[in-house]
């Protein structure tokens, strides 16, 4: 077996209403130290998580959606964001934050990390995991 | 098999904590190996040994701990999520400055290296919570 | 390759039973445990969906999670199979991953 497992991040919950959207992204970021390859679904209410223009001030509690954007320099780069998810929600791509890496692979250029998959799709990557952690 | 295990949320308001507790006591009668359970989220509320259930109800943080001793499962208490809700071991209340500490016996507290690590050391990993 | 799916929460509840049957790949199975035991019911709003799926998906219900809500067995949908915690070890282990619908 290969030292390196996939590693799937599953985000079904939305932001603030409860802590598990941010305490998924804090397994990322310290799963991000263990050279993991590392994959982020966000589907149903998780497609939430990423919308721009989140703004806290009023309730007191931590804005941590600009940390998803700082994820690219830790390599973490695959965020499946499935689109049935979206349009239910009368979301486009439009309404989600900018999210980019680096690639070091093409000259450091810059890449969108947000790729927006259909339904089947999001099935067919949730089944070539080694490891699916649920928050 | 090796197996690992998260629980995500608390004792006695959500059945997580039970439902581990009969799943790893099953794998480990049938001869697989725990090694390690992971208690996230409210997960961590399992830990403190300060809970005094009605005496006919089930102890939830006992039967944790016992199985511990029989069996060297590590019960591991992520450490960022126990400082959140209150629970803290002995080191960790000097360190802060706390007046008192409150796990129980056959957990430790670490950091979430220890859920990345027992993903990549196990064979399946399965997760209770809610 | 194939999944275990769980879920634990009752389909008239929550949408996560749906959300689970919709991601499932044929061959996988789908477990119900705790309150999710109440999708293995039979004449619900709930049970066609879950037997439109029963052709290529296995679904599982936890016994001791029927017994504990008083589910008498003639109730349960007759594509759905009883297993007690042994049963639910050897789907965990007998499939290449876990995956729980919270």
């Amino acid at each position: 077996m290969s030292d390196i497992k996939k590693f799937l991040y599953v985000n079904r919950r939305a932001p603030y209403g409860t802590i598990y959207a941010l305490e998924s992204l804090e397994v990322v970021l310290i799963g991000a130290a263990f050279d993991q390859d590392v994959s982020l679904a966000f589907l149903d209410d998780g497609v939430f998580q990423l919308t721009k223009g989140q703004n806290t001030d009023g309730i007191g509690v931590k804005n941590f959606s600009p940390t998803f954007r700082a994820l690219g320099d830790y390599e973490v780069t695959k965020f499946y964001v499935e689109r049935e998810s979206l349009a239910e929600r009368g979301l486009t791509e439009a309404d989600l934050q900018e999210i980019t890496y680096e690639d070091e692979d093409d000259d450091w250029a810059e890449k969108p990390s947000i790729r927006v998959v259909g339904r089947d799709e999001m099935a067919a990557i949730m089944a070539d995991q080694d490891v699916v952690l649920s928050f | 098999m090796k197996i690992g295990v998260v629980i995500s949320e608390g004792p006695y308001t959500h059945q997580a904590a039970d439902t581990a507790y009969h799943f790893v006591k099953s794998a480990l009668a049938k001869g697989h190996e725990v090694p390690r359970v992971f208690f996230y989220h409210d997960g961590v509320n399992v830990s403190t040994r300060l809970s005094i259930p009605p005496q006919d109800e089930r102890h939830i943080q006992k039967n944790w701990s016992a199985l511990a001793a029989e069996h060297g499962v590590d019960l591991v208490v992520c450490i960022a999520a126990a400082q959140r809700r209150g629970l803290l071991d002995e080191n960790e209340a000097t360190r802060q400055g706390k007046d008192a500490n409150n796990i129980a016996e056959g957990f430790r507290i670490s950091g979430l290296g220890q859920l990345i690590e027992m993903g990549i050391q196990t064979d399946r990993l399965v997760m209770f919570g809610d | 390759m194939s999944t275990l799916h769980t879920v634990n929460k009752s389909p008239f509840a929550t949408r996560d039973l749906q959300s689970c049957l919709d991601h499932c790949r044929d061959g996988d199975a789908v477990l119900m445990i705790e309150d999710g035991v109440y999708g293995a019911l039979a004449g619900t709003a709930v049970s066609d969906a879950v037997s439109a799926r029963a052709g290529a998906l296995k679904i599982y219900v936890l016994t001791p999670d029927v017994n504990a809500r008083g589910l008498p067995e003639a109730r349960l949908s007759d594509v759905v199979t009883g297993v007690d915690y042994d049963g639910f070890v050897d789907l965990v282990t007998s499939h290449d991953r876990t995956q729980a619908w919270l």
